[in-house]
């Protein structure tokens, strides 16, 4: 299990792991899938994660999963944790031409920034999309302070 | 527990064979193609992609795959940004070995699913052999 942090966007950081990105898009014309070991990008499921000032939302691509294939916990506030299995159907007598898709399990788990109400989550999974909605908590929303004119 | 570490990222199509109107990214979907004795099946991972969004089209021997994959919206600011949306393409040659005219395709989950019956000259005959 590995733990992913968040990072801040528009930083210095996120244009290093921009280059990094192209960098082994290029790799991977060469090479293949063997250089993803390499990568450290290749977390699985890749997740989008955005905030409002209610919410944090995540959303990832999961082709040919069940919800009853796919566990999702918030631990200590604000830990959040995916996790699922992608099953492979094949039938009898099949000869492959091409085996391109993988299957398998998988874990992912994402320390959010701040802390979330695990009672205000909702998943909902669309045409082999997860989205997933978190409330933040109290604490966390931010606070408009009125400004006295004097 | 072991993870997959295969399960990578979507790649980035480079097959244009035209450039679309409609910019934006297009990647190539990850397919799986098996034989049996009756048909070759193709299932293509394109989540995001509605049933009613996919462009399947057989001509001149060519079955071309399309699925247009709606802009997500995303409010906010955002804290991590992985992955990129865009549409799918891909396209492959059929021998003629295939009944063109009963091509089957399904979408569920994300995942279209096409099944390429072969003409009956080249499926495979069981011949009974009698004892006498």
């Amino acid at each position: 299990m590995r733990l992913s942090r968040w990072e801040p966007l528009g930083g210095m950081f996120n244009q290093v792991n921009h280059l990094q990105k192209e960098v082994n898009r290029l790799f991977d014309r060469w090479g293949g899938d063997g250089w993803n070991l390499m990568n450290g990008n290749t977390q699985f499921p890749p997740l989008n994660v955005w905030e409002d000032a209610e919410h944090v939302s995540v959303d990832c691509e999961l082709p040919g999963l069940d919800l009853k294939d796919l566990e999702i916990y918030v631990t200590g506030g604000n830990q959040l944790t995916i996790k699922g299995e992608r099953k492979q159907q094949l039938s009898e007598n099949a000869v492959f031409h091409r085996q391109e898709r993988t299957f398998g399990t998988f874990v992912r788990v994402l320390t959010l920034p701040f802390p979330v109400n695990s009672d205000k989550v909702e998943a909902k999974l669309e045409h082999g999309v997860l989205t997933i909605k978190l409330a933040k908590h109290e604490a966390a929303k931010p606070r408009k302070i009125a400004i006295k004119a004097e | 527990m072991a993870e997959t570490q295969a399960m990578v990222q979507k790649d980035r199509s480079e097959v244009h064979t035209a450039e679309r109107t409609r910019g934006g990214v297009t990647f190539t979907p990850r397919v799986d193609i098996y034989e049996t004795d009756t048909k070759l099946v193709l299932c293509a991972d394109m989540p995001g992609v509605r049933p009613q969004d996919i462009d399947l089209r057989y001509e001149r021997g060519e079955l071309v795959l399309h699925g247009r994959v709606e802009p997500r919206q995303r409010v906010g600011a955002f804290l991590l940004n992985e992955y990129e949306d865009g549409d799918f393409y891909r396209v492959f040659t059929i021998s003629e070995s295939i009944d063109a005219s009963r091509i089957e395709a399904e979408c569920k989950h994300g995942v279209l699913t096409i099944h390429l019956p072969k003409v009956a000259a080249v499926q495979p005959k069981q011949i009974n052999v009698k004892a006498n």
